[in-house]
């Protein structure tokens, strides 16, 4: 026994220290990628940051593009006085708003029922939600102009170039998606809370909402911040089918007014981004911790 | 009045069957146990009574009306789950009064069932806490606390304390005894565990494979078991069960196990007399009927002697395992009679307790 001890205790040793070799490997390593990726995503917005304040006049001269030598906040104040700059954003909110409460109205009944309500065909449907997001809007934009022509015909009702049409468009974007992970979060809640609640005497429309969404909440939040950064920040739509500057979205907004023929207003534009990039970054940042946070500790068991 | 009854009771799911109708009488204020192995349809029948099952035939009725088609909320019943499902979102206060609350109790009555409810399970302090910040004890009073305060006509509890830790699974099996004793609800509760159902139940209901094999007092079980199943499942350690034949000889009967011969009591002798010479007998003789030698024995007690194998102490006994003819038969003897594996022990075979088992049918004759 005296003998093997000495053995074990340095067998011991050197195995926690081998451990600790390989977590400060692995650290180093995390951070080499941490870095090398923080690096290449923020190189583009510090850039912009750089030439938002910097007059026409440097953006042409040949400088060290890197740095700013006569700082000025004049395109700042051009985009801020500026009533289309305005328009877009309030457009932009107002679209990117609603849009949050249209696709929660659809997703959260949609995906409860997805998850819990086992009817013929719930499976397939609940794939084939997700298999509609699969396709890209480059494919859809095209039947899209084909089914507002035809409601224009049939219904005389005019949808091209209004800011709302992104209202009844985006949601196609969004609503399978949000279904689609709202399902996922659903169907984690116990069954035995459900049962419970259908025995306390709810109805499914009462532990949909006294229990599923309060118990959910996490992933509602993160399907509303989906919701909102892709309406927020689509291209393709607006451009298609918004024209006059008075009902156009930020994104479609500031290529079509700062961009007028070859000439590129490029201090305008980068700021006229920057600003743009501010609410889906400060959604971020003030809801992240909240939906990461586990609402569900303590439900059942574990 | 809240008795509950099952007529001849159906479920499949798809094509397999899990319940294969059963008839069962539970009186009003009677506290029984379902009990079984996994898989033997106890929860199943639990969650039938509760309508989080569709019946596919038979009738199941509560207080005297069919309730088949009846919705679980208006069947005025509540439900203890194995993992609490406690609503995390809000307050042990607001987890015990949904219920009331969804029904539009008034604000203040519900207050005051709730503190009276929560004066008999002791967590009355927990009010303000939310579930995450409680112990799986205090969980599982909640779990309760949110059943009784509703007031139902039955409790169903499924297996509420498979969770918990053996010493706290002993402690609140007495807490949910003594409840009952306070509200006396019609209760049915559901366990894989034969100690529970025997500590618990006025009545058990022993489940096997989708039939109840057999129902009756803890006593009656324990005692009398009408099948072989009921006989192996109930008592711990479980009763031996020793292939064994009948044989007449001189007028009297012996039952022959292995190389041993033992006399058959004379009382028991002509109940078993139309068996003799069958084969597919098997004895069932619980350990406590197996014995160190005693200078003293009563007719029907018989020495033999066994080489045991093991021996466990268990402190007030001790548990002796011998082979007999190809099967370990336990014997629990006096700590003090000297057992020891591999010398020779005499012991006593109790046969005023014998259960002879038809091993074809599976019926205790």
């Amino acid at each position: 026994m005296a003998a093997i001890a000495p053995t074990a205790g340095t067998a011991r040793s050197a195995r926690a220290r081998s451990l600790k070799h390989d977590r400060r490997r692995a650290l180093y390593w995390s951070y080499f990628f941490l870095v090398l990726f923080a690096v290449f995503f923020l190189t583009p917005p510090i850039y912009m940051l750089i030439t938002s304040l910097k007059s026409s006049a440097e953006v042409g001269a040949i400088t060290n593009p890197w740095w700013v030598y006569n700082p000025t906040l004049d395109n700042y104040k051009a985009l801020l006085t500026s009533v289309e700059y305005l328009t877009f954003f309030r457009n932009s909110a107002i679209v990117s708003l609603v849009v949050v409460v249209v696709t929660m109205l659809i997703s959260i009944p949609a995906a409860f029922a997805l998850a819990r309500m086992k009817f013929w065909g719930s499976a397939t449907l609940a794939t084939g939600v997700f298999l509609t997001y699969l396709i890209p809007e480059t494919l859809l934009f095209i039947p899209l102009f084909k089914i507002f022509a035809w409601a224009n015909e049939t219904f005389d009702v005019s949808l091209m170039n209004h800011w709302w049409l992104l209202i009844i468009v985006y949601p196609t974007l969004t609503v399978p998606f949000c279904t689609w992970i709202m399902i996922g979060y659903f169907a984690s809640i116990p069954k035995e809370l459900d049962e419970a609640a259908l025995i306390d005497g709810a109805g499914y429309l009462q532990i949909l909402t006294k229990i599923f969404i309060p118990v959910a909440l996490p992933g509602i939040i993160a399907a509303m911040i989906f919701a909102f950064t892709v309406s927020w920040a689509d291209f393709l739509y607006p451009m298609a089918f918004t024209t006059s500057a008075d009902q156009m979205v930020l994104p479609a907004g500031i290529v079509t007014t700062l961009i007028k023929g070859d000439v590129y207003a490029w201090g305008q534009i980068m700021g006229a981004c920057l600003l743009g990039a501010m609410p889906p970054l400060l959604i971020y940042a003030f809801l992240m911790d909240y939906y990461i946070a586990g609402l569900t500790a303590g439900a059942t068991k574990g | 009045m809240a008795q509950v009854n099952l007529r001849k009771v159906v479920k499949h799911y798809d094509e397999t069957p899990a319940v294969r109708g059963i008839d069962l009488d539970i009186a009003d204020k009677e506290f029984v146990v379902l009990v079984g192995p996994s898989g033997c349809g106890k929860t199943t029948t639990l969650r039938m009574i509760a309508g989080l099952e569709d019946i596919t035939d038979g009738d199941i009725l509560i207080g005297g009306d069919v309730v088949n088609d009846v919705p679980p909320k208006d069947r005025d019943i509540a439900m203890v789950f194995q993992n609490y499902a406690l609503y995390p979102h809000m307050t042990v206060h607001e987890n015990m009064s949904f219920g009331l609350r969804l029904k539009k109790v008034p604000k203040d009555e519900i207050s005051r069932r709730v503190q009276a409810v929560a004066g008999i399970l002791g967590i009355g302090e927990l009010l303000e806490r939310k579930p995450k910040q409680l112990s799986g004890g205090q969980r599982q009073r909640v779990a309760m606390g949110r059943a009784i305060v509703r007031n139902p006509k039955v409790f169903l509890f499924d297996e509420p304390l498979s969770n918990l830790d053996a010493k706290l699974r002993v402690h609140m099996r007495t807490e949910i005894k003594k409840v009952h004793q306070k509200v006396r609800t019609t209760t049915v509760y559901v366990t894989h565990d034969q100690v529970e159902a025997m500590t618990l139940a006025d009545r058990v209901v022993v489940m096997n494979g989708g039939h109840i094999e057999q129902v009756g007092t803890p006593h009656e079980l324990y005692h009398s078991p009408q099948t072989r199943f009921v006989a192996g499942f109930i008592g711990s350690p479980a009763m031996n069960l020793i292939p064994c034949g009948l044989e007449e000889a001189a007028g009297s009967l012996r039952l022959k196990m292995g190389n041993l011969a033992i006399p058959v009591p004379s009382d028991r002798a002509a109940r078993y007399r139309g068996f003799a010479g069958r084969s597919g007998l098997i004895c069932g003789l619980r350990p406590e009927h197996v014995f160190e030698d005693r200078r003293h024995l009563e007719p029907g007690q018989e020495r033999f002697e066994a080489v045991p194998e093991v021996v466990e102490p268990m402190g007030n006994e001790n548990l002796v395992y011998f082979p007999l003819d190809g099967v370990e038969v336990c014997a629990r003897v006096d700590p003090d009679c000297g057992a020891q594996p591999g010398s020779s022990l005499k012991l006593v075979a109790d046969l005023r307790h014998l259960h002879l088992i038809d091993d074809s049918t599976g019926r205790v004759l």
